[in-house]
């Protein structure tokens, strides 16, 4: 079954050397060194901005160093394009996938094949391959049919039919269920134990921790340490990747008040090509919690949101109510002012561009959401009271932590952790009855979501609603009193944190929450992953 | 070798630069086709520059052409920063002249007497309906069938265009014009600034919309919203600013702006209807808003720019025999040259060493 052993070089299969690139305004690597040994599962671990991707774009040939060397197998190498990287035995594989829908498995790798092999072979490479690392795939399926960790496999395949000595994975299970995931670790292990040298670009503390066999932990542009992920503890590697350990969440015991948000049997068809549609969805937010929606994105959690927020009015009448304390409105067409009205305020998950203008400066995008600065309201919308709005934007940014010049600084000159800072505490600071945050620490480095988490916390225990849609179990199982999980354009039942396991909200968002023998459920499980 | 770099952050000395580099990079091809055509680049270059200066009668004129073009280009500055693409300006220009001049018709066949500061007032009001409901056509087609506003409201121009020439070879036409194409001539007109000179009260209008204008824009929350939704349409949606709201306040606010233009057109420098008003003050006014950065303020100033770009023209055309067409042609350099510089807003060129 195992490819042969290689021939195994004596010292590093990869190695960099002092390697420095440069963008305008941010070193995005500063003097950088690297090594890989053969079979090694090396973990690239930092934040966001850290210098991850551009490491892996030099090393893939998509960039080029402004100094620095690079050596595989003792041999000086510094691919000037992906093609020489790959037949340098480098190989990637994207956290976004580039599959064509509509063409079949083996199709979609005999793109990137050269023209001189056929389809019938391919097809039997893929198969062989697929076998070799129990990468359970059927070359015949159109790839539309598949589901998100298949697709990943067949990117795998596809990487893995070059033959790569190193092979580089960024972010590969940010997509996956937890099942899933396992499945992917038994596939790398193998790998490994072939020869194959394993990028594993990460910054989830604790797969690394399950998987990897040594790290490099990049911070700012620069190595702050290598080390085996297998003798460190979460706190350790985070202290070295962020520099100071995240403070713990101070969590008060959760007496729910009021119902503030209630959803009913709400049925949405989708607006464009690409959504989903919203299937008969019931849900409840009381006063004092913190509810989470787990769930793999692209369940329907966007559309969700947008009818939430108001910026889809057009929910059956009855579907969406909001309890003000003067008894329960049915918003389901009012639009998102109306709703604000009533104190429903919400955070979207893309925050340049819907939830600030990049353009505008912090002040100008206050008043996306906040009226307080406006003057006059009957003439031509009302007076903006530009040094009321200024003072405004002032305070958010030193009650947050923003980092940022000052309020005329443009929302796009910050960075996303502290963009997402300024938008969570404008939301705040309205003191909503309710609050609605769709990804709330996505693409936010570790300090700045520990932070968000903490007042979203803070929020709660002032008798806020808040109701979070996130694709990290950990942070939902970290801050959220009740859980559902959204699957397929629809919502699971509620549950209780303390009787939620990772392993059942797995099972959930692969849609499973009704089926009762767990035969079928272990077979279906199987099948999604 | 030279290399094109995106900037970090866009370049505020060449937002404003960008015009001026633009200008010259103009007037330096402007030289050179002047020496192609063989004429003396020297003098080619002061009928374009210098003349349009000369004297009491060539800055009124200067004045009064700005006038018409700063009214068009500031609606229009509006709609391009709200991302609303009405571009049919010279037929909302018409539509209010239309809409002036029938009422100024009405009144001399009526033979109401009323003086021409009564008449100032009237010719704004009827100029602004005019023009706001020629627009309003557009807003409808795009709010109920999302028809492109672009192509509607160019297409519009011709209708417009057509309409007038039904009216002026038909029933407004004057029974005592031997049969021109042409109404009567109007008994009233808007007032005169200067006595002999044809520039009119108008000017003071178009400066106190201006004024007006960049208030509504830079401190107002509909102006805000308006360009909320011109620079980020989801954040817009977010936030619950009307999209419908935006467009019918751009459509119907720069029909009105140009319909006044038009109606100051007709009602001042011509009196009377003819099948000639357009001019293309309202697709220059393109160019002017592009030029003015889609800056109220900013339109002023490229507005007196352009004007003298038409004038250098039709003055080039007697003087020294250039051909007519040199005016769009330059129009054409300047607004290719401003995009070419508006490059250096966000990127700048860096030299690399040949590989």
């Amino acid at each position: 079954m195992n490819s042969p052993p290689r021939l195994q070089p004596a010292g590093p299969r990869l190695h960099l050397v002092g390697i420095t690139k440069v963008y305008p305004g941010v070193v995005a690597n500063d003097d950088v060194s690297l090594t890989v040994q053969p079979g090694e599962i090396h973990a690239v671990l930092g934040e966001n901005g850290a210098g991850k991707s551009t490491l892996m774009k030099i090393i893939y040939g998509a960039a080029k160093p402004d100094s620095g060397r690079m050596l595989v197998d003792g041999a000086p190498a510094l691919p000037g394009n992906p093609q020489e990287a790959r037949a340098l035995g480098i190989s990637m594989v994207f956290q976004h996938f580039s599959l064509f829908d509509t063409l079949t498995v083996a199709e979609n790798v005999w793109l990137g094949l050269s023209k001189a092999d056929s389809l019938a072979s391919v097809t039997q490479r893929v198969k062989d391959t697929a076998q070799a690392y129990g990468l359970d795939i059927d070359p015949a399926r159109h790839v539309h049919s598949l589901s998100v960790g298949q697709m990943q496999r067949v990117e795998i395949i596809r990487a893995l039919l070059t033959n790569p000595k190193i092979l580089i994975l960024d972010e590969p299970t940010s997509v996956l269920t937890p099942q899933a995931v396992e499945k992917l670790f038994v596939v790398l292990r193998q790998l490994s134990a072939n020869g194959c040298s394993i990028l594993y670009i990460s910054h989830k503390l604790h797969e690394i921790r399950a998987l990897c066999t040594a790290c490099t932990v990049l911070r700012g542009g620069k190595v702050t340490g290598v080390c085996k992920p297998a003798e460190e503890s979460n706190a350790s590697l985070s202290r070295l990747m962020i520099g100071k350990e995240p403070p713990a969440l101070q969590r008060a015991p959760v007496r729910p008040g009021v119902a503030i948000l209630r959803v009913n049997a709400l049925s949405l068809p989708r607006e464009d090509q690409f959504g989903v549609d919203l299937d008969s969805i019931g849900l409840q937010v009381c006063a004092g919690e913190v509810v989470g929606i787990a769930g793999v994105s692209g369940n329907g959690q966007r559309e969700l949101m947008l009818a939430l927020s108001g910026e889809n009015p057009t929910a059956p009448r009855g579907s969406i109510c909001i309890n003000s304390g003067a008894g329960e409105v049915d918003v389901s067409q009012t639009g998102p002012i109306e709703r604000r009205k009533l104190g429903l305020h919400f955070v979207p998950e893309e925050r340049l561009g819907r939830g600030a203008v990049p353009a505008h400066s912090l002040a100008q995008n206050m008043l996306l959401t906040r009226s307080e600065s406006l003057a006059a309201r009957g003439l031509a919308g009302g007076w903006i009271n530009t040094r009321q709005l200024a003072a405004q934007a002032q305070a958010i940014i030193g009650r947050f932590g923003v980092k940022a010049r000052g309020p005329s600084a443009l929302a796009k000159s910050l960075s996303g952790g502290n963009l997402q800072k300024f938008i969570m505490g404008r939301e705040i600071d309205a003191k909503p009855l309710l609050l609605i945050v769709s990804q709330p620490t996505w693409g936010v480095d570790v300090g700045a979501a520990a932070q968000i988490r903490a007042e979203l916390l803070a929020l709660s225990a002032k008798g806020c609603a808040v109701l979070v849609v996130s694709e990290e179990i950990d942070e939902l199982f970290e801050i959220s009193s009740r859980l559902y999980v959204m699957a397929k354009g629809r919502l699971s039942p509620s549950l209780e944190r303390g009787d939620a396991t990772v392993e059942q909200i797995g099972l959930w968002m692969s849609g499973l929450w009704e089926s009762t023998d767990p035969a079928t459920q272990t077979e279906a499980a199987d099948a999604a992953a | 070798m030279l290399q094109l770099e995106a900037r970090a952050e866009a370049s505020s000395f060449w937002r404003y630069a960008s015009p001026v580099a633009a200008l010259a990079i103009t007037l330096a091809l402007s030289a050179l086709l002047f020496m192609a055509l063989g004429k003396d680049p020297i003098r080619g270059l002061q009928i374009f520059l210098i003349e349009p200066f000369n004297g009491t009668r060539a800055i009124t004129e200067l004045a009064l052409k700005s006038t018409a073009l700063a009214l068009c280009a500031l609606g229009l500055a509006l709609c391009f920063r709200s991302n609303v693409w009405n571009i049919g300006a010279e037929g909302q220009f018409l539509a209010g002249g239309m809409a002036a001049g029938g009422v100024a018709m009405w009144l001399t066949m009526e033979q109401i007497g009323i003086g021409n500061w009564a008449f100032f007032p009237i010719a704004t009001i009827a100029g602004a309906l005019g023009g706001a409901a020629w627009a309003s056509i557009t807003a409808v087609l795009k709010d109920r069938f999302n028809a492109s506003e672009i192509l509607v409201s160019l297409m519009l121009v011709y209708v417009a265009n057509l309409l007038l020439s039904y009216l002026v070879f038909g029933p407004w036409k004057d029974p005592k014009g031997f049969n021109f194409p042409q109404t009567v001539t109007f008994d009233m007109a808007i007032p005169r600034l200067l006595s002999g000179f044809r520039l009119h009260w108008g000017t003071v209008t178009a400066l106190a919309l201006v004024v007006l204008m960049w208030i509504f824009m830079s401190r107002t929350y509909k102006g805000y919203q308006l360009q909320v939704s011109g620079q980020a349409a989801a954040a817009s949606r977010y936030a619950g600013f009307s999209a419908r709201s935006t467009l019918w306040t751009c459509l119907l606010t720069s029909g009105a702006f140009a319909g006044v233009a038009g109606a100051y057109e007709v009602t001042g420098p011509m009196g009377q209807l003819t099948p000639y008003v357009s001019v293309g003050y309202g697709f220059t006014a393109i160019i002017v808003a592009f030029v003015g950065r889609l800056h109220p303020v900013g339109c002023v100033a490229a507005s007196v720019l352009l004007s003298m770009f038409l004038i250098g023209g039709q003055l080039a055309q007697s003087r020294i025999g250039l051909p007519a067409a040199l005016t769009g042609l330059f129009q054409g350099i300047l607004l290719f040259s401003l995009l070419a510089c508006d490059t250096l807003i966000n990127h700048r060129i860096r030299l690399k060493a040949a590989k």
